[in-house]
């Protein structure tokens, strides 16, 4: 589809005119798309909308952050592989390549009846169509203990890459040997579901080099590990024997963050040298507050051929925040995925055309278990267009991790980060 | 929720249909039987963006090489070797179990019709 052919559609409204207001249709110049996060699916929706309308949307990418972290690969910064600046991604190809148009900003509000959202700095950003790619909001208000002052600079989630990671990575280095590091898993969904489990096994990796009588406690509100579990348990037994100790149904009551306790709903509490405390999540607080986390308050539900919200017309959900179909794990790669469908939907519909009613895509997702050796899972995902839902096809595993995929992780990572963003 | 009830206007083709709709506040077009194969196809090439791209230039590894340009035939015969299990491979024995042959060589012939 050409520029012209949208500035041709967008000046021929003779036949509009009786349109309701609301319909936004009466209005001359480019279609406008605000996309809301700069994440792996804001930043793929913003640049695969200006590939695929010939650049004829105009398309506005929000995001506060200077750059993306990134968040897979950000274990291999507590394991010491990779640095920081290694997952850093700049959004500049994004503006220079692509012409999307980025606002370092918040949006505090959305005024969907008025097809703008509300920035941080007061302004206003017209849309004919809103991308929201909002990532997860931690819930902290259930841990009492987590309210207290200085409870976040003592326990930490680094579930966010970022300084969270450095700080993680900075408390491992002062913990003496023969100490404890405790991880904790919420329930699923959560975001990433086997990062806790590679987190664990990059600790260890870092315990077994230079801190070899410390330990790496897992403990799993969930009743068995929620990925690659039979992998992971065989990488703990194999690889850190006296290292990684795996407990399950260890579901988080509340914290004491100064001396590092932990109370579990079930189980006696325990006290740890660094505490990792991964927090159960919801959809990212902006989805949340405009009433769009319409599964259990937390997820928003989403039409899967579009990605468009179940409650509001034109605003389109992407991502970690979406109420997923069975299968569909919370992971980068399938952001990536889900903002391709979600663009080539938008771009179909402000041109009038029909939406692909067939949407088929895939996820891929790498765990590193030491700083070379890495493991993958699989899964293709196809429309079912009678029960409007994603299905998923069985998971493929690796057999073992090998230094093979560990070359392949790398090599996935640096190709997803230049389809997302370059 | 209005699927097509965008604010955008259509194509003069469609443009009545769409404003007859929103004007009887009919809540859906409806889903298209098929969608256009070429963009239908560029949607499922896509999905293999992700991996397979030039991001590493000439320095790509052995696996993840970008794939526009490729050679029809040799792609969809490669695709239908990692499926049979005659080719052997980290993922893509296992991805291609999840694809309909069909739709392995719709997105090889897209791959083939793309600038490299």
């Amino acid at each position: 589809m050409s520029r012209r052919h949208f500035l041709h559609t967008a000046l021929g409204l003779g036949g509009l005119a009786t349109l309701p207001a609301w319909s936004g249709i009466a209005r001359p110049g480019p279609a406008r798309v605000v996309v809301v996060g700069g994440g792996y699916g804001g930043a793929t929706a913003a640049k695969y909308l200006r590939l695929w309308s010939d650049h004829g949307i105009e398309v506005t990418l929000v995001e506060p952050s200077a750059a993306l972290v990134s968040c897979p690969l950000s274990n291999l910064v507590l394991g010491g592989s990779q640095t920081l600046a290694d997952i850093t991604l700049g959004y500049d190809a994004l503006v220079a390549r692509h012409g999307v148009r980025l606002i370092r900003d918040r949006v505090s509000a959305l005024e969907p009846e008025r097809r703008r959202v509300r920035l941080g700095s007061g302004d206003t950003l017209a849309y004919d169509r809103l991308v929201l790619a909002p990532g997860v909001d931690l819930i902290w208000d259930e841990l009492p203990g987590m309210a207290r002052p200085g409870a976040h600079d003592a326990v930490l989630h680094a579930w966010k890459a970022g300084p969270q990671t450095a700080a993680l990575r900075a408390q491992l280095q002062a913990m003496p040997d023969g100490g404890i590091c405790a991880i904790t898993v919420p329930r699923l969904p959560y975001r990433c579901p086997p990062g806790p489990y590679e987190r664990a096994c990059q600790v260890a990796h870092y315990f077994a080099r230079h801190k070899p009588r410390s330990k790496v406690l897992v403990l799993d509100a969930n009743a068995d590990v929620t990925s690659k579990g039979a992998l992971f348990k065989q990488v703990w037994a194999e690889r850190y024997p006296g290292i990684v100790e795996y407990r399950p149904r260890h579901a988080v009551l509340d914290v004491d963050a100064a001396t590092r306790r932990v109370q579990f709903e079930f189980e006696p509490e325990l006290q740890a040298d660094v505490l990792n405390l991964i927090p159960p999540m919801r959809a990212g607080q902006l989805a949340v507050q405009a009433g769009l986390a319409t599964h259990q308050g937390r997820w928003c539900e989403v039409d899967f051929l579009s990605f468009e919200s179940s409650v509001a017309s034109g605003i389109h959900i992407l991502g970690d925040a979406i109420q997923s179909a069975p299968g569909m794990p919370k992971s980068g790669h399938m952001a990536n995925q889900q903002a391709k469908v979600c663009a080539a939907a938008i771009v179909a519909a402000l041109a009038g055309q029909d939406i692909n009613p067939q949407p088929l895509y895939n996820n891929a997702c790498y765990s590193f278990v030491s700083d070379r050796d890495a493991m993958h899972v699989v899964s293709v995902h196809r429309y079912d267009a009678a029960r409007k839902t994603m299905t998923a096809s069985p998971l493929g595993l690796s057999s073992a991790p090998s230094e093979l995929e560990g070359r392949h992780a790398l090599t996935w990572a640096r190709h997803i980060w230049s389809d997302t963003l370059g | 929720m209005t699927r097509l009830a965008h604010s955008w206007p259509a194509p003069a083709g469609r443009r009545l249909q769409v404003a007859l709709t929103l004007m009887l506040g009919s809540a859906s077009l409806g889903i298209p039987a098929h969608a256009d194969p070429n963009t239908q196809a560029r949607a499922w090439a896509a999905a293999c963006t992700g991996c397979h791209n030039g991001a590493d230039g000439a320095e790509t590894p052995a696996g993840m090489k970008p794939l526009a340009g490729a050679n029809r035939d040799a792609m969809l015969d490669k695709l239908l070797r990692f499926k049979a299990g005659q080719l052997p491979a980290t993922v893509m024995q296992q991805l291609t179990q999840g694809y309909e042959d069909a739709e392995l060589r719709a997105i090889a012939d897209y791959f083939s019709r793309q600038q490299p």
